[in-house]
């Protein structure tokens, strides 16, 4: 009995292959086609594994793209898949900080892993990855690089948290000399003091999973749990959260 | 027999006493005066009692913003811009008849809003206390009715009596008391009824300036969806969420918040707000002096503009209570800082009684719908 769950982000869309436990996981960009890049991951996880449309039992579409999907037995917001696939990954997960390319939203669980609230940021780019990438952009940098690009505690001040108005303070700091990781830093800070907006909304609750594209950066988790002053859990499967979430929804439906 | 779905999809032909034409014949053919109102703390008695109409004007489409904006500044509510766009480019039919408007200062940027309406057709400001709860706060408000009973007297050149004001009272009363009839089907579980049909009956009869019309309208209705109902023609399912809409006035360009939730498995049960329930849950006091009776429940109404504002908890946790309510949703307008200071006081009210509660800021553009739509579903899954 085989599950899926696809997750289609406006950057990444990651299919996750399910039976009694993960057994397949896939990325691609979802492009400008989200409706294409969700069959085109569907078919990967069946052409890897050597299975048929009909050893799948269910399939859930989840995330911005969820909805442009034709193959899906069935639709969930990303907040509850979020919720059940943070849970998955460690059962002790009570609040959940996701940022993608997009969005970013912090999501609160009780003991048996249901949300109880959550709270999104989708209205400006302000605390996302689409910052990020603005500002990392200016410094004439790649956000890959961004951990090799901080390289000590010093950070510029950036004090603009609309993408637009930052990257031209950005610029002026450039000309005035102050070096790459500083600024680099300053901007890390400058999503983390959205996010903390976001989770000053919700009853934060320990342990604390980091998921979304973001979460792949050691310095931003680092950061994050320096401010929260708890440990921020992440793992290498934390991208993938939507989508098992979504999988494990297709497997409770039947 | 029609099914309940032709039953409202029958009120869009119904024209009866209703809309611009019917308005446009008492002005034309019957010589009435029309009274312009906005919101629900003007005293609909006093003017009817001076043989004028009332009608609420156009104030919920983005159609008339950007002009607007000429004026008033971007970061203001769009109830307040469109309101104010449509009077200047002459778009609402309503407004156009208009003798006169009434308005009251409820938030800032409403009674500013006025200052520049005056110069387009005149304004007649009623003095709003900020809290509803001491003694002297219904004195200034009564004295404020007075004040408006004397200036239509003088503008119309009629006299308000004793009589007439009780007669409008009833006939008011009365109408309240029909739409209650309707919209409390929903008390019904599963639903009868959509929110979006509620909000479509309550506005209907709103628009029907022949009250009899109205009422025997929405009785038939009452009547008939109950019968299907009983008959067994269930078209919500005894497992969606039902959810109560509170917050600020909503209108046509609004109603995707309700539809948000109704398309994604939710029932909306019951409108709180000004355009829903707010206005017909108190009736009048037919026993008391009809000035003091009036000003009494108008002063009571529960919105945020007041402080404090016990009254909107209140009602709201007895909707909850009595609507069986699984899940708030607050529907805040972008720049209402009256409702949007009061999320925290409702959601924590709720938190008492274990009531899930969202609050969602929009404005009257669609481009929100996607996101709206997340959300909205995301809460419903969660209940
Ligand atoms: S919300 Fe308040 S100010 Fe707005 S229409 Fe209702 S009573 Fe009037
Ligand atoms: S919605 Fe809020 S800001 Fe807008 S008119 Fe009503 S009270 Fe004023």
């Amino acid at each position: 009995m085989y599950y899926i769950g696809i997750d289609i982000g406006s950057v990444g869309c990651k299919g996750v292959l399910f039976k009694n436990q993960i057994v397949d996981k896939k990325v691609l960009p979802t492009g400008w086609n989200p409706q294409k890049s969700g069959e085109q991951t569907l078919n990967y996880l069946l052409e890897a594994n050597n299975l048929k449309a009909k050893d799948i039992k269910g399939v859930v579409a989840t995330g911005y793209g969820r909805v442009s999907q034709r193959f899906a037995d069935k639709t969930v917001t990303e907040i509850t898949c979020h919720g059940k696939g943070g849970y998955y990954l460690n059962r002790e997960i009570r609040t959940i900080i996701d940022i993608g390319g997009q969005d970013s939203k912090v999501i609160s669980l009780n003991d048996a892993g249901d949300v109880i609230d959550f709270v999104m940021n989708d209205k400006c780019a302000a605390g996302t990855g689409k910052f990020l990438e603005m500002t990392i952009n200016s410094l004439e940098e790649q956000i890959d690089n961004l951990d090799n690009l901080v390289k000590d505690d010093k950070k510029a001040k950036i004090s603009s948290m609309c993408a637009v108005f930052a990257e031209s303070e950005i610029i002026s700091l450039l000309a005035d000399g102050v070096s790459k990781s500083e600024i680099a830093g300053g901007i890390i800070d400058s999503i983390i003091d959205r996010i903390n907006i976001l989770l000053s909304k919700i009853t934060f609750q320990e342990k604390v999973l980091f998921t979304g594209g973001l979460a792949q950066s050691e310095v931003i988790k680092n950061e994050l749990s320096k401010k929260l002053q708890t440990e921020v859990f992440s793992y290498s499967n934390s991208q993938f959260a939507g989508a098992i979430g979504a999988a494990l929804i297709s497997k409770d439906m039947l | 027999m029609k099914s309940i779905e032709e039953i409202f999809n029958n009120l869009d032909g119904e024209l009866k006493g209703h809309g611009p034409v019917a308005m446009k014949n008492l002005v034309e053919k019957e010589g009435k005066n029309v009274v312009g109102t906005y919101c629900v703390f003007t005293p609909y008695e006093v003017i009817s009692a001076a043989d004028a109409v009332p009608v609420t004007l156009c104030s919920t489409s983005n159609d008339t913003i950007d002009e607007a904006e000429k004026d008033l500044p971007r970061n203001l509510c769009p109830l307040i811009k469109s309101s104010y766009g449509f009077a200047i480019t002459d778009k609402c039919p309503y407004f156009h008849f208009a003798d006169i408007i009434v308005g009251e200062t409820t938030c800032d940027g409403k009674k500013k809003m006025y200052e520049y309406l005056d110069e387009v057709t005149p304004v007649h400001v009623m003095q709003l206390p900020q809290s509803s709860q001491r003694e002297a706060d219904f004195n200034f408000w009564k004295n404020e009715v007075v004040l408006l009973k004397e200036r239509l007297e003088e503008k119309f050149k009629t006299e308000i009596t004793e009589e007439r004001l009780e007669k409008e009272i009833k006939i008011k009363n009365e109408e309240r008391n029909t739409l209650k009839e309707f919209y409390e089907l929903a008390k019904l579980n599963p639903s009868p009824i959509y929110g979006t049909e509620i909000f479509k009956v309550i506005n209907r009869s709103n628009y029907t300036f022949d009250k009899e019309i109205a009422n025997q309208r929405t009785m038939k209705i009452t009547e008939e969806v109950l019968a299907k109902y009983n008959q067994g023609e269930k078209r919500i399912s005894k497992d969606a969420p039902r959810i109560l809409v509170t917050g600020c006035p909503m209108g046509a360009a609004t109603l995707k918040v309700i539809e948000a939730i109704e398309n994604n498995g939710g029932s909306v049960v019951c409108l709180e707000n000004c355009t829903g329930l707010k206005p017909n849950e108190e009736t009048v006091d037919q026993d008391k002096n009809p000035i003091d009776a009036i000003a009494e429940k108008y002063l009571n109404t529960p919105c945020s503009c007041m402080s404090p504002n016990d009254n909107r908890v209140e009602l709201i946790n007895r909707l909850v209570e009595e609507y069986q309510v699984d899940g708030v949703v607050d529907m805040i307008l972008q720049a209402c800082h009256t409702y949007n200071v009061e999320t925290k006081r409702i959601k924590d009210e709720l938190k008492e009684s274990n009531t899930p509660y969202i609050n969602i800021e929009t404005d009257y553009s669609q481009s929100d719908k996607g996101q709206l739509g997340t959300r909205l579903t995301a809460f419903l899954e969660m209940l």
